[in-house]
């Protein structure tokens, strides 16, 4: 028996469980007539956030280190700057607090034992139940000179949506952060030049969005309609 | 009989809208406009296996300037059509579109903000090919189909009265839905319980048409109240 499947800490897992909000109720999701499925009752709760102990294992270990030793000498330190380290599936993501994450960066980059030279581009994520952290950005960073794989991860509340640019750093963020901005909405300051760059320059709103309107037209076939596809019956 | 008789041997009378329409479709070039997966059918069609030069369309054109006909391969962005449009205005008359695929016809399964529903909004179609994506041997198919278009195209005074005529049957046509909006709630979705019960709960044949449906549709004006 290890630590981890304890009877405490497997009570403790349940009851961190059971204070998160509830995602679903009952089987399908059905809101108009009654669940007769028998699992009315049902209620799904969302994933509690995860944080990895330590050790983290793989490499994983050696590049914190190094990125707090980094990051000691200047500007803030390790605590100060992540939040959290996840570990899952064999992947190491660290999420940054939005100030810190250009000092961050920079110490990856330039700290020869880190020596994380590429930045693979931006991911917006839109996460609309986290309230305070709803729009997340996800860069994936790789050394060449180490084979080395790190994913950051910063957020930032949809009332304030301003995350520090990396262009400084990464000169290749450039057309992914304008990229994120278009779809998602995600201010990234001290950018050069943040203009849309995939939808039409004057479009309205940011389509990557969970809560924009997918669009579209009724089909007319010979004596039919097919609505759009947000307006047909939706089987959860 | 007429002229025919008194000519020489080695003379074929014939008219300027035919020689024109053979001239015309016999080395149509088009102007590719790959937008998505269609575009790889498209250059397959171009490849030694279908060999597109036996139309006289080996030369794709790179430029509009030189191109007759334009081939919309895939579907079209809200961002795209602007150029789509400025590349059709700047090939030279007379000029013809193909549209490729069922995303460039209609929309295809792309039936959201992003995609143009049918390229037609923006250029003048003159053949819809359908397919997802079609095979080379389709885009043959409707390639010739063009060129027995082309070569029966009229001219002048008479093509404007073509035109006018093909408005005025499109204006006669009867519309494919005969009431005013979409119906409310996914009508076609499925059977109501009452149908389900009429036909015995027997799952309906795809290609089968259902007996009230198969009349045409100024017959069905009448019963359109029914749903």
């Amino acid at each position: 028996m290890t630590s981890e499947n304890l009877p405490d800490k497997a009570a403790e897992a349940g009851q961190e469980r059971l204070s998160e909000q509830i995602a679903r109720t009952g089987m399908f999701g059905t809101q108009t007539t009654g669940d007769t499925s028998g699992y009315g009752g049902l209620r799904v709760r969302r994933a509690p956030v995860p944080s990895s102990p330590r050790p983290y294992g793989s490499y994983f270990d050696e590049v914190a280190d190094r990125l707090a030793g980094g990051m000691g000498r200047e500007g803030p330190g390790f605590d100060e700057a992540i939040e959290r380290v996840i570990v899952d599936r064999g992947e190491l993501t660290l999420h940054v607090r939005r100030e810190h994450l250009p000092a961050v960066a920079k110490v990856l980059r330039d700290e020869p034992s880190l020596a994380f030279e590429l930045c693979l581009g931006v991911s917006g994520v839109h996460y609309p139940w986290e309230a305070g952290r709803e729009l997340h950005a996800v860069y994936a960073l790789l050394s060449i000179t180490h084979n080395r794989r790190l994913r950051l991860e910063v957020s930032a509340p949809d009332a304030d949506p301003h995350v520090p640019s990396l262009v400084d750093t990464y000169p290749t963020c450039d057309w992914h952060e304008r990229e994120t901005w278009d779809f998602f909405g995600l201010i990234f300051d001290g950018h050069p030049a943040l203009t849309r760059i995939e939808m039409p320059d004057d479009w309205k709103g940011h389509p990557g969005r969970k809560d924009y309107p997918l669009g579209g037209i009724p089909v007319e076939y010979r004596g039919a309609h097919v609505p759009p596809p947000e307006d047909r019956r939706a089987y959860q | 009989m007429g002229l025919e008789e008194k000519l020489p041997s080695g003379i074929l009378l014939t008219t300027v809208e035919k020689v024109a329409g053979y001239a015309r479709k016999s080395s149509v070039w088009p102007a590719t406009f790959g937008l998505a997966c269609c575009a790889i059918e498209l250059m397959s069609t171009g490849g030694p296996r279908h060999d597109l030069a036996r139309f006289g369309m080996e030369r794709a054109s790179n430029t509009p300037r030189q191109a007759d006909l334009m081939i919309v391969a895939g579907r079209v962005s809200q961002k795209m059509a602007p150029v789509l449009r400025q590349i059709y205005d700047q090939m030279a008359d007379p000029k013809w579109v193909i549209s490729m695929g069922v995303c460039a016809s209609s929309g295809g399964m792309f039936n959201n903000y992003a995609i143009v529903q049918g390229v037609d909004h923006i250029v003048p179609v003159d053949i819809y090919l359908p397919g997802c994506p079609p095979r080379p041997e389709m885009l043959l198919d409707s390639i010739v189909k063009l060129h027995d278009k082309i070569q029966n195209m009229k001219l002048g005074a008479n093509r404007e009265a073509e035109i006018e005529e093909l408005e005025q049957a499109r204006l006669r046509r009867l519309p494919l839905v005969v009431d005013a909006g979409p119906a409310p709630g996914p009508v076609l979705a499925q059977p109501a319980p009452d149908q389900l019960s009429q036909h015995g709960q027997q799952p309906r044949q795809p290609g089968q048409v259902p007996a009230e449906q198969a009349q045409p549709v100024h017959a069905n004006r009448e019963a359109g109240s029914r749903e």
